[in-house]
């Protein structure tokens, strides 16, 4: 359960949103306030790219196909798994899929 | 290789299918995927689920070349016995007949069906 | 290729797709509802006999037991096997592909 702005909102016992159309910025900032971190510039593309892939392909990409992305649009001074692991330690795609509103990946990979 | 021989909805084949190739991807696997028979309504374009209550997945068969699957083959006769032609899917595919499919069966390590 | 068919002739079109796509020379095992293409009588016979040229077809013994078919109905170019036999087919075969 997560309250935002007086909105509760129903998560499953890992802290994803049930809907992700209920999914709002400020979302984001208190899932990752939860987890004592702090949404910087560099969080907020990945979690952006993290949605707009999922709307594109109803799918959460893999780290490997997140990666490429990041690399064809932002570059390959990010599009690396050593810069995504160190903004987001928890995993990637679950970490920031968890903050972009989208469902639990259900693969591992 | 992975063949799909269903369509999508009425039974679990075509997800399952569609998973075991992005399983597959992840894991760097080099995949041929197979469209066959009522496989081929899969990649139909068009669908919309919102009046059914079920999730269109649809939408990642284009996820599959960003996961690195680019080999796609959909059986000609099976398109033709359905009217469909390659402007109705959803994907880029290469048309294959009958007779290249078996051959290529025979060049595959693995084969799964769905 | 080892190729097995588990549906109905009947009620799916998987042993069809599998006679249309199998290469010539393939072994053919009908498992499950698949065993009801091995019986003489029916609309499928001639088919079946006429593949018999192309494909080395077996049955699986337990599951014509089970649907009460009698081996003395079986279309006589099909041999029956039991679960070792279906075994001894897999390893024999450098690949099984199942159709479903």
């Amino acid at each position: 359960m997560l309250e935002v702005n007086g909105k509760i909102l129903e998560t499953d016992d890992e802290g994803y949103i049930e809907n992700m159309d209920d999914w709002s910025p400020e979302i984001a900032e208190r899932m990752a306030a939860n987890d004592d971190c702090e949404l910087t510039d560099n969080h907020w593309e990945v979690i952006k790219l993290m949605r707009n892939y999922y709307e594109e392909y109803k799918i959460s990409p893999t780290v490997r196909v997140l990666t490429r992305e990041i690399r064809k649009t932002l570059g390959a001074d990010k599009g690396n798994s050593r810069y995504l692991y160190a903004l987001f330690p928890y995993g990637p795609i679950k970490q920031a899929g968890k903050y972009a509103g989208l469902p639990k990946p259900s693969t591992c990979v | 290789m992975c063949i799909n021989r269903r369509a999508p909805y009425g039974t679990i084949y075509a997800l399952e299918g569609l998973e075991v190739v992005l399983m597959g991807a992840a894991f760097e696997q080099d995949i041929s995927v197979v469209y066959l028979d009522d496989g081929v309504y899969q990649l139909k374009k068009g669908q919309d689920t919102t009046d059914s209550s079920i999730k269109n997945f649809s939408p990642t068969y284009r996820a599959l070349a960003s996961y690195g699957v680019e080999k796609l083959y959909v059986e000609t006769e099976s398109m033709e016995d359905r009217g469909l032609s390659e402007h109705d899917l959803i994907v880029p595919v290469k048309m294959i007949s009958g007779a290249e499919l078996t051959e290529l069966m025979e060049q595959q390590d693995v084969i799964l069906n769905y | 290729m080892l190729h097995t068919v588990n549906k109905s002739p009947y009620e799916k079109g998987s042993l069809d797709t599998c006679l249309r796509l199998a290469k010539q020379g393939s072994t053919i095992l009908l498992i499950e509802d698949a065993v009801y293409a091995a019986i003489t009588g029916s609309s499928l016979e001639s088919k079946i006999r006429q593949a018999s040229k192309q494909y080395e077809f077996c049955v699986l013994g337990p599951d014509l037991k089970a649907r009460g078919l009698d081996e003395a109905k079986l279309i006589d170019s099909i041999r029956v096997v039991d679960y070792g036999g279906f075994v001894d087919l897999a390893v024999s075969h450098d690949r099984v592909q199942s159709w479903l």
